[in-house]
């Protein structure tokens, strides 16, 4: 049991995907003018996150491996589709104000990123806890983003007048601006804090990533350069594996005639 | 003459009124990550607009061809993301064979575009909106030529900042995402335009 439990820790606190890993900024930047805004893009992502975990890590065995990226984003898809329409059809009121953001959590990078390094290697029922460990995670972030935004940029919480009357509202920190102050001034107190997080810019960690995982120095480069160094260990295997043929052939010389004339006919 | 006051207005209004990353944070991720150097930023600008436009045509033509004739509009998001995903490949093919000057500069960019929210997101947009093709790729064109604006303005601003002292706890992230606001707040003056 301790095992599914370490998961949630993991999500929410340990390895919190906004927070410590900054994955999916974009709706965490965009639908988080308020509290339940931020709420509803959550739990919609923690829906899909946990469905997408389930049935990834439950055909783990029978995807090929090198298909394995389409057929998690058809599956994501899916999914997405499924949650948008129940939204829709429900909470017309939460998708007037989430709009073309629930459609987008198909290329999320946190969904994508579980079911790469999580959902794809793990059984069903721990997968299931991860879900939902970093659905929640991503949930609290956006909530207490939202909550911040809205309580300086309307004086609200959830709606409810909590400032004073006298109180002026700095309406920029609910506009496009306010995002990335908010999440600056966050950054910004994890880097005094000297908390984990990707964005502390003197770690030294090994990634699991194949690029390295250095994601703020990366200019785009750095798997293109991974790819050309794969490429060139190939060729190594290769030209080594050929070395081994041409070693036979000169042991057993009858054999790789053998061998040739059957080729010719 | 309307027409083409119309597509006017609709490219400016996509490109700076409704800035594509600055005001709907659409792409965040490649804006924040590939705006280092200017040159990258070009790259990155030029690479996605490219792909937003073809993609945008080709999901505006199976979306009013396909699925809507077909009563299969519920499968935009499924459709477009495959779409979107054959497609880089394919522009990414035909340049390394036809173009290859012009796949030697954009190359490394166009894998990272499949991930970018940016492309999915206008050919949603224009459906949402019901825009016919022509209506569609000028959307695409204009929000796309937002993105390469502001990413290249944020790397010109960027390489300036390098050399400065900053506050140690503002270095990295804090800076950049304050900077990134500044330039939010700017946009929000063209606000009035349309």
């Amino acid at each position: 049991m301790n095992k599914y439990i370490e998961r949630l820790y993991n999500g929410i606190i340990k390895e919190n995907p906004t927070l410590v890993l900054m994955l999916g900024m974009c709706p965490t930047l965009a639908v988080t003018t308020s509290g339940s805004n931020g709420l509803g893009m959550g739990l919609s992502t923690t829906a899909v996150l946990v469905m997408s975990n389930l049935m990834i890590s439950a055909l783990r065995k029978i995807i090929p491996d090198k298909v394995r990226m389409p057929a998690f984003i058809v599956i994501v898809a899916s999914f997405v589709t499924i949650v948008d329409l129940l939204i829709q059809g429900f909470l017309p009121a939460l998708n007037d104000s989430l709009g073309i953001y629930i459609p987008l959590i198909v290329v999320n990078c946190i969904i994508l990123g579980r079911a790469e390094a999580y959902a794809s290697k793990n059984p069903v029922g721990l997968s299931i806890f991860d879900g939902i460990g970093m659905g929640l995670g991503f949930t609290a972030a956006l909530t207490i983003l939202g909550t911040i935004r809205e309580l300086i940029g309307a004086g609200t919480v959830f709606g409810f007048q909590v400032m004073p009357d006298a109180y002026e509202p700095f309406s920029i920190f609910i506009m496009a601006p306010g995002a990335f102050f908010v999440l600056a001034i966050l950054t910004g107190i994890q880097n005094k804090l000297k908390l984990k997080s990707a964005t502390n810019g003197d770690k030294k960690e090994e990634s699991t990533l194949a690029c390295g995982g250095k994601c703020d120095e990366c200019i785009g480069g750095n798997c293109a350069a991974n790819r050309a160094l794969l490429q060139l260990e190939k060729d190594d295997a290769k030209a080594s594996r050929g070395e081994a043929v041409a070693k036979r052939i000169q042991a057993f010389p009858e054999d790789a005639s053998q061998d040739k004339g059957g080729a010719q006919k | 003459m309307s027409t083409v006051k119309e597509f006017i207005l609709l490219f400016v209004g996509a490109a700076f009124v409704n800035n594509v990353v600055l005001s709907q944070f659409l792409g965040i991720c490649p804006f924040l990550g590939v705006s280092k150097k200017t040159n990258t930023a070009v790259g990155m600008g030029t690479a996605v607009i490219f792909v937003v436009t073809a993609s945008s045509a080709v999901a505006s033509l199976l979306h009013n061809y396909v699925l809507v004739p077909a009563g299969l509009a519920y499968m935009d998001t499924i459709v477009f993301i495959a779409v979107i995903a054959a497609l880089v490949q394919l522009v990414e093919m035909i340049l390394k064979k036809f173009i290859p000057a012009l796949y030697k500069a954009l190359g490394v960019y166009l894998p990272l575009i499949t991930t970018n929210c940016c492309v999915l997101g206008v050919a949603l947009i224009n459906v949402s909106k019901d825009y016919d093709l022509g209506r569609s790729v000028i959307n695409a064109l204009g929000t796309s030529t937002g993105f390469c604006v502001a990413i290249i303005l944020l790397a010109g601003v960027r390489e300036r900042i390098e050399g400065n002292e900053i506050p140690h706890v503002m270095k990295g992230s804090p800076i950049l995402l304050v900077t990134a606001g500044l330039m939010a707040i700017a946009f929000c003056g063209f606000a009035g335009l349309i």
